[in-house]
């Protein structure tokens, strides 16, 4: 049907759906020949989606959203016709700095607003005792990562911009970051959390889905020029994803799922570390406590792979609100028609539809998220940037 | 910078081959100020602290996402801007890309300054890559002889045969099946260890 396509992904468990419609035939079935590419950094991936070396990618949310409105780099518009994942991230921790932040709070350790007040007084005693800034790191100034922090260490009153050291760090380096006491925490997708659980140098604090209850992550980017060339290449795409979404999420092929994503061209990590993951079931701390997160990363469940432009909308109020992005009507439409749920639906007709209203975020502090008052909705929060 | 001095260029790179072929294009071409960073703890600090006019970074590097933090607005140091923002010479961007390369300028310094310096780059990288695969190449020959060598032990012990006629059943067995010789030759190692 097609020449062959080239697609690009980071070694993440949130590219399962992507890996899984390629390594076990369903993208074959659609008629596609794929070749799938891992790459080392998202500049990468978004440089050479730009430049037409990749078809398709493996993609953060918030980069087809920084492409399309061209913020810090080349305008490039992007097309998101298909969630890759929802939620999956976790806020991990050194030992040092959860005990300081077990010592502060008051309240229950799971519930985010209990942790972040408590984090504000580790700060303020920190800087009380001329001890250097906590440093948190992050994946990419646009990312989910970054944006989830922010909320969360924001909402406690901490302002992430002047009270902390916010740092871009590879994936794979995290643990190794954390261990050596170059950061004191990170937010980042698995399997790094885990992996820094397994050995002993971090406790997971948050799962994301603690701090937003419906949170877009991945999402599978084709450039716009591009979907409008390929129609039918974008729907048999979105059909092989979904395939492979309903596929993971059948409990009983999750031990298959995790070995075709173990594999070391692909994900490269242990397959029970994987499994974990899309089971929802995490050790938190190293010694030994689980904690179950039915919620901690959604491949296709529950609708989650239709993308939902008020998700979109969200996430450029975060760019607004952390002085990443300006704000106008124009750039608010534009980020919200990087996700299609048309193309989705083209694809897949009416089978696939969300079981949760659209606009559900479901953060856990501030008002609900309203799309169509982006500057009405920023007002509510103490903390962020000012546009003077 | 001194609009007309010699740039201040630094170089991102775990592979200290590389960046000393790179490091020493540039010198030739009168480009003084180079500095190659191989270590890539604290990477931004380090780059803040030399304030450099160019940098260069090789695209199989994960901190590229490091640098690309330079970008946010809350940091009151010059700005550099990527390569790839400026589209107007989609040719050098594909061939940097091809090449394995990314540059980051400052904002202000001129294109044609910029040019020569890429240029040299891409070319620089395509050469170590051509090394490397001779490298490669090279290493893999001798891995295969290694491998050959003691497949025809194994021949000459098992069959009775003379080293000359050990290596004739390779290489038509190898043509036979339409494989590589030293792949034949690693069957055979593989077989007699099981068999052992």
């Amino acid at each position: 049907m097609t020449g062959p396509l080239h697609i690009g992904f980071i070694p993440l468990v949130d590219a399962a759906a992507l890996i899984v419609a390629v390594d076990k035939g369903f993208a074959a079935a659609e008629g596609l020949d794929v070749t799938l590419v891992r790459e080392v950094s998202w500049s990468n991936v978004r440089d050479k989606l730009n430049i037409g070396l990749f078809d398709a990618a493996h993609l953060l949310a918030p980069v087809a959203i920084a492409s399309s409105l061209g913020l810090g780099h080349v305008k490039v518009p992007i097309a998101a016709p298909f969630n890759l994942g929802l939620n999956g991230n976790a806020i991990t921790v050194s030992p040092a700095l959860h005990a300081d932040i077990m010592s502060e709070i008051s309240g229950d350790p799971f519930d985010p607003m209990a942790t972040a007040l408590a984090l504000a007084r580790v700060v303020a005693k920190r800087r009380k005792s001329g001890a250097e800034p906590l440093t948190f790191g992050m994946t990419f100034p646009f990312s989910t990562h970054n944006y989830q922090l922010r909320f969360w260490m924001a909402a406690g009153g901490v302002d992430p911009d002047e009270d902390v050291r916010l740092v871009v760090l590879p994936p794979p380096y995290m643990v190794e970051s954390l261990a050596s006491g170059h950061v004191d925490a990170f937010c980042v997708g698995a399997p790094w959390n885990s992996v820094a659980v397994d050995l002993g140098v971090g406790h997971i604090l948050h799962l994301v889905a603690d701090i937003l209850v419906r949170a877009v992550e991945k999402v599978l980017a084709v450039r716009q020029d591009w979907s409008e060339k390929n129609p039918d290449v974008v729907a048999a795409l979105v059909r092989a994803a979904f395939r492979a979404a309903e596929f993971i999420e059948q409990p009983h092929n999750r031990a298959e799922a995790a070995r075709i994503l173990a594999q070391p061209e692909r994900i490269g990590v242990d397959a029970e570390v994987i499994q974990r993951t899309l089971d929802g079931r995490l050790k938190i701390s190293p010694d030994g406590i689980m904690r179950e997160g039915n919620r901690y990363l959604l491949v296709g469940r529950e609708g989650a792979a239709r993308p939902d432009p008020v998700q979109a909308a969200w996430l450029y109020a975060q760019m607004v609100r952390w002085g990443q992005a300006s704000i106008s009507p124009e750039a608010l439409k534009a980020a919200m028609g990087v996700f299609r749920p048309d193309l989705y639906d083209a694809a897949l007709g009416r089978q696939a539809k969300p079981t949760e209203p659209s606009g559900a975020i479901g953060a856990f502090a501030g008002p609900a998220f309203d799309a169509n008052d982006i500057a009405g909705h920023l007002a509510a929060f103490k903390i962020g940037h000012r546009p003077s | 910078m001194g609009a007309e001095s010699s740039p201040k260029i630094v170089i991102v790179d775990e592979s200290p081959i590389r960046a000393a072929i790179l490091e020493e294009g540039l010198r030739e071409a009168g480009f003084t100020g180079v500095v190659h960073i191989s270590e890539m703890q604290s990477l931004l600090a380090r780059i803040y602290a030399l304030d450099p006019d160019v940098i260069l970074i090789d695209l199989e590097n994960p901190s590229r996402d490091v640098l690309e933090q330079m970008f946010q607005v809350s940091r009151a140091v010059r700005r550099p801007i990527a390569m790839f923002v400026d589209q107007s010479d989609a040719a050098s961007i594909q061939a940097s890309v091809d090449a394995g390369v990314s540059a980051y300028i400052v904002d202000g310094l001129k294109k044609e300054r910029i040019k020569p310096i890429l240029d040299l780059c891409i070319s620089r990288f395509n050469a170590f890559a051509k090394l490397q695969n001779e490298l490669d190449r090279a290493k893999s020959a001798l891995e295969d002889r290694k491998v050959i060598d003691r497949a025809k032990g194994i021949l000459m012990k098992l069959k009775g045969l003379t080293e000359d006629e050990a290596y004739v059943l390779l290489r038509s067995t190898a043509m036979r099946e339409k494989k590589k010789i030293g792949e034949i030759a690693q069957s055979i190692l593989t077989a007699s260890e099981l068999l052992k």
